[in-house]
């Protein structure tokens, strides 16, 4: 228990795929009873990792030091490369956000998983080492090996469980994001290089990496360039327009659990990836990049919502949305201000949640109907009003209706940008009505009207298990919609660490309005102008 | 205390709520009737009108300068300097609103029970109806802008969930969708201008923000530019929410809700946000001359032009719906000459009349059997006496007949509109001639519905068997009544209006000119301005009385004489052909806004889709892996795998790189 006490992140990295390993030890008797058995395995390795993150929680306090819970063991002496862990409020929400959708991700997988469970229960713990691997990494070496191992189980996840065209789906998916990473790995060791020019010492340890001067000017300058190598792959996980092409094929193909990791983490990295490496490591490029990002920013939020508002696939409408819900968080990043910063992070866990929650909603209607066309339903509300309510709620939640928790991400994403461009931040705003249009649009296709299918007249609504994988998605986006400041406590220092490290200013410096030197909230009114006066 | 007021509600919404999505969704689950969810949903509202009332009497007994109460809850979002609280004030103007919320919600609540009775998920009805409530009073209990835009969209949401309530008919399910997209059109522009003035002045709360911006505007400074895009962006989002051109079109969709619904939410509160947020926000909007200028011409022009299209409409509901849609107009008209109070006073006034005449239109159709068309109906005097003799008194408030209440708060507008100094003699003629036309279509629908013969079979036949019924939203007849099968609603439905009848007619005392309780009582929150422009004529208020009633009572006299003259009505449609299809069709609003936005908008997603992400980027990039594949395919050409090849290419190599040395360094 004291090495799991001193090595709390390595625990909660490996504990998944060593639990998967000793599942592969207990001997298959096959049939059902073994698939039985293999669920609830995993189920209860799942479960046991997000406890155990939990204890994360309770240990990172904010007031204390950049990176917490440190630990480091040499790798690579030679190319400085070592195993360096630590955590910070961000990516403290990013490995809770993980470890509480796996469980929910392995339930949704019951009954719709029937052949080769153990490898698919194998390759879904997996996938959790590597992508809280990922959150954890302090090396940008050890950073991107886990980066490029999140490809691989993924990539079979896709392959095999997949739909009818899995195959195209999963090779899109590794050729997209391989290519992406190929240059990233080029800069890390330029990096490590640039290290041992400027400090005598090869390193990969961001601490060291980002005291680096790399020379920075213009467009055909190392640290432009670095930046690029690093932002294109970290784009292409976002995704960012115009890079996003891969993502509707891989969600509409891979099976639920899938599309709902993938959207709700996998996606995340890109965006974690900037906040941790391309702004600290980068701030005059960034800063010479900030416009045209923010304008693709802008450009996806409207893009993916004019295309998903098109789309006769649910799964298809969903995964463009999160193109256009992405599209928020690089507006936010790249507006360089606390607000703004706070609401895309914030963002990165709501779309966890509501677009996770909805993957899992198609999924449900798609095991019992086998189709995800729009047109196959009408009416469904009738025969499935408990569903219906799920369903109304997620769809709140995408379109961040105030009281759930993508207003939160959206309201303050958009206020913050509304400081950097207002008319950028116009442009942004209109997918509030887009957002509403193609989300409610598709909701009254499939739940509204008369039933006009046979097939739909007997379905059956949610049973327990389905409730129950629903149910914590549900009580989070109304209390991430409610008490935001719960989350924003844990980040608030990280968030202005990494202002300061991209060079922007925090909220604390930030002069709002000519009104800013008014105090904070007033006892009676006739004390407030006194004190004006 | 103050948070009772919208937790009473709230608790109300999750009992109901989670009691029918539990316990009475499951197959062949018993159904809870309306007599029980409707008492719970009526008690919930009816606590939080006691304690309105409560703490309205606490607010009476202070003084003016300090009558604000304030309970903060907690901080909702904060970052650095920028808080956001969840917290709520009660002052001199959201007292009257949560009043009026509270309590013709209470009467709706009650009448619904009757109503709903027949219903096939009251438990949802009331769910929805209290949660409703609930983000109205926190829309105007909010102390700040975004809190009070979580009420505003929360309502918009209940409006949405409540228009489709019967979601198997798609035209209903479609009405509610408009609702909620249209209303988010006009939300954007509420949140930009959210977003606006943070920036400009560093605080989105409103006693800080009103503190802040009368210092600066008295220290001199001001951002005139930036208020009036300020004032504009919110009155974006008002035009949504309270209907105005150009995005009034989803209230007469709206009334495909249950008809308790188009009284509580599209009559009396929810489309009064709108005028809300303008007063609460009074001190921004007086810096704004140009502000004022659109927010009166559109409102008068609202006024009028939805007065046109309220002449020719069938439906008694969607006569209301225009009406209410003119009467809003009224309201910014008020706000737009500087006469906030007016404004408020004909909310008010407006929601008990309009309120009454929604729920008498309501008995209307559940005694007709869910028959809208007023063409079908007539003489329902007889039948329905009690629905008749309110219905009366809510068309006299209407039509601006002194003493009754909506006399009062008209008239007090068109003087306003006149004689203020953002006011004009266009604006008080275009407001005078929509008072004839008021007049006149309210008089019709009244002499059609109650009026002269009926119109619908009188045959015992109708009452022996059932009716064919929509939705599942039936009624049985099986209890004796007329031989028509019309009959008179139950004491649930006619007790409420008979309340908001006698509020109709007393209403208006609330404003008497120059004596109004209502103008001192808002004080604190509405600086009196200065009530005529200089230049005057004294009594010229009496004569524009005047000319108004005159004109209201020309109004209605004309359509008394008309409509008991059926075939002469008729001639007459056939003569303006053209102008009645005009108006019949609504001047094609929706159609132009088919052609010009949502048709263009489809058409380039549709592009985007299959033209650019399908054929143009996923052709670059499977044009990367035919690249490579060909490049593979062209390596392997030299790959054959014949050593004597292999050795031959070695030598060729052997002998250029020999040739480059010799020869090439030299």
């Amino acid at each position: 228990m004291e090495w799991v006490d001193s090595h709390l992140l390595t625990t909660v990295v490996f504990l998944p795929l060593l639990w998967a390993a000793l599942g592969l030890l207990i001997p298959n008797t096959s049939g059902e009873s073994s698939h039985k058995f293999t669920r609830n395995w995993t189920l209860a390795g799942s479960l046991l990792t997000f406890l155990v993150s939990i204890s994360i929680y309770g240990k990172y306090t904010p007031a204390g030091s950049e990176f917490q819970l440190r630990e480091m063991a040499e790798w690579i002496p030679g190319l400085g490369v070592s195993y360096n862990l630590g955590i910070d409020g961000i990516s403290l929400w990013l490995i809770l956000l993980t470890t509480f959708l796996m469980p929910i991700a392995v339930l949704c997988s019951f009954t719709a998983i029937e052949a080769r469970v153990k490898e698919y229960y194998f390759l879904l713990l997996a996938l959790e080492t590597a992508m809280l691997g990922a959150f954890v990494s302090l090396d940008v070496f050890l950073f991107y090996v886990f980066w490029e191992a999140m490809l691989i189980p993924m990539y079979f996840l896709i392959g095999i469980w997949g739909g009818k065209d899995r195959i195209y789906a999963a090779m899109k998916f590794f050729i997209y994001t391989l290519v992406g990473s190929l240059l990233m790995l080029v800069a890390i060791f330029y990096l490590a290089y640039q290290h041992q020019i400027q400090f005598g010492t090869f390193s990969a340890a961001l601490t060291d990496l980002y005291k680096l001067q790399i020379p920075a000017g213009g467009m055909l300058t190392p640290q432009c360039l670095l930046f690029l190598a690093f932002a294109l792959a970290f784009a292409i996980k976002v995704p960012m327009f115009p890079l996003h092409t891969w993502l509707p094929d891989a969600h509409v193909q891979a099976p639920t659990a899938g599309s709902v990791i993938l959207a709700a983490v996998l996606l995340k990295m890109g965006g974690y990836g900037f906040i941790r490496i391309g702004f600290p490591l980068f701030p005059q490029a960034v800063a010479y990049f900030q416009i045209p990002f923010m304008i693709l920013g802008a450009i996806a939020i409207v893009y993916g919502a004019w295309v998903a508002m098109v789309q006769p696939d649910i799964k298809k409408l969903v995964a463009y949305s999160s193109v256009s819900h992405m599209g928020y968080v690089i507006l936010g990043l790249f507006s360089l201000n606390a607000i703004a910063a706070t609401g895309s992070i914030y963002q990165m866990l709501n779309h966890g949640i509501s677009t996770g929650a909805l993957f899992l909603l198609v999924g449900m209607i798609y095991e019992r109907r086998h189709t995800r066309q729009i047109s196959d339903f009408g009416g469904i509300t009738k025969v499935m009003p408990l569903f219906a309510v799920a369903f109304m709620i997620a769809t709140l939640s995408s379109v961040a209706l105030p009281g759930t928790n993508g207003f939160i991400g959206e309201f303050l994403i958009l206020l913050g940008a509304w400081r950097t461009s207002p008319g950028l931040a116009s442009i942004s705003a209109l997918g509030v009505v887009f957002g509403a249009v193609y989300m409610l649009w598709m909701f009254q296709r499939v739940m509204f009207g008369p039933i006009n299918h046979a097939e739909n007249k007997d379905l059956k609504d949610l049973n327990g298990r389905e409730i129950l994988t629903l149910a914590p998605l549900m009580v989070a986006i109304f209390v991430m919609g409610i008490v935001p400041n719960f989350f924003f406590e844990k980040m608030a220092p990280s968030i202005d660490r990494f202002l300061v490290h991209a060079g922007a200013q925090t909220e604390k410096n930030v002069v709002g309005g000519v009104a800013s030197a008014l105090p904070p909230r007033p006892k009676t009114l006739a004390s407030l102008i006194r004190g004006i006066e | 205390m103050l948070a009772l007021i919208p937790l009473f509600p709230l608790v109300g919404f999750l009992i109901n709520g989670s009691w029918y999505a539990f316990g009475q969704t499951k197959p062949g689950a018993h159904k809870a009737s309306s007599g029980v969810t409707g008492t719970i949903a009526t008690i919930a509202i009816f606590a939080s009108f006691v304690v309105s009332l409560i703490l309205f009497l606490q607010l009476h007994g202070m003084d003016g300068e300090h009558r604000m109460m304030e309970q903060i809850l907690y901080p909702w979002m904060t970052i650095g300097k920028f808080n956001v609280d969840v917290g709520f004030r009660l002052d001199s103007l959201s007292t009257l609103f949560t009043l009026v919320i509270t309590g013709v919600g209470t009467l709706i609540h009650l009448y619904s029970i009757g109503y709903m009775s027949h219903d096939e998920s009251p438990g949802k009805f009331f769910a929805y109806l209290n949660l409703f409530c609930f983000a109205m009073l926190v829309l105007v209990l909010g102390a700040n802008l975004p809190l009070m835009f979580l009420g505003w969209e929360g309502v918009g949401l209940c409006s949405y969930l409540l228009i489709g309530f019967w979601y198997q008919d798609p035209a209903k399910a479609s009405a509610g969708k408009k609702a909620f997209i249209v209303n988010r059109v006009g939300d954007l522009g509420f949140l930009l201008g959210i977003f606006l003035i943070f920036t400009t002045f560093g605080t989105l709360d409103f006693e800080i923000l009103r503190a802040g911006v009368v210092n600066l505007h008295q220290a001199g400074f001001g951002a005139p530019q930036a208020i009036t895009t300020i004032c504009l962006l919110l009155f974006v989002g008002c035009m949504g929410k309270s209907a105005q051109i150009p995005l009034y079109i989803w209230l007469p969709d709206a009334m495909a809700g249950p008809t308790p619904v188009s009284a509580l939410i599209h009559a009396a509160t929810m489309v009064t946000s709108g005028i809300y947020l303008v007063s609460r926000l009074n001190f921004l909007y007086s810096l704004s001359p140009v502000a004022l200028h659109v927010m009166a011409s559109v409102g008068v022009f609202t006024a009028f032009f939805a007065a046109t299209i309220a002449i020719t409409q069938k439906d008694i509901k969607k006569v209301l719906a225009y009406s209410t849609v003119s009467q809003l107009g009224y309201m910014f008209l008020a706000c737009g000459v500087g006469a906030y109070t007016a404004g408020v006073f004909h909310v008010i006034t407006h929601a008990f009349f309009k309120a009454l005449l929604f729920l008498g239109a309501g008995s209307v159709i559940h005694g007709m059997h869910e028959e809208q068309d007023i063409w079908k109906m007539g003489g329902l005097k007889k039948y329905m006496p009690k629905t008749f003799l309110t219905f009366a008194l809510g068309w006299l408030a209407i039509c601006g007949i002194p003493p009754f209440s909506g006399f009062f708060s008209k008239d007090e507008i068109l003087w306003q509109a006149f004689s203020s100094e953002h006011g004009s003699i266009v604006f008080w003629a275009l407001g005078a001639m929509t008072a004839v036309m008021t007049a006149f279509y309210m008089t019709r629908l009244f002499s059609l519905t109650f009026l002269g013969t009926p119109r619908f079979k009188t045959e015992s036949a109708s009452s022996s068997h059932g009716h064919g019924h929509d939705d599942g939203h039936g009624h049985d007849h099986g209890h004796g009544h007329d031989k028509s099968g019309v009959h008179e609603s139950p004491v649930t439905m006619t007790l409420p209006l008979q309340v908001l009848a006698f509020l109709s007619v007393v209403g208006g005392l609330l404003g008497i000119p120059h004596l109004s309780w209502l103008e001192k009582w808002l004080e604190p929150v509405i600086p009196a301005h200065e009530a005529v422009a200089s230049g005057m004529a004294p009594g010229m208020e009496w004569v524009l009385m005047g000319v108004s009633v005159l004109g209201a009572v020309i109004g209605i006299a004309v359509a008394l004489r008309m409509y008991a003259n059926l075939p002469m009505v008729e001639r007459l449609g056939k003569r303006f052909a053209w102008l009645h299809q005009l108006l019949d069709n609504k001047w094609y609003i929706d159609e132009i806004y088919e052609a010009i936005i949502v048709k263009p908008i489809h058409a380039i997603s549709q592009f985007a889709w299959k033209g650019f992400d399908q054929g143009f980027l996923d052709r670059i990039v499977m044009g990367f892996g035919r690249a490579s594949e060909w490049g593979g395919q062209t390596a392997r050409v030299v790959q054959t795998g014949s050593v004597q090849i292999y050795a031959f290419i070695l030598l060729l190599g052997i002998a250029l790189s020999a040739g480059y040395l010799i020869y090439g360094m030299g």
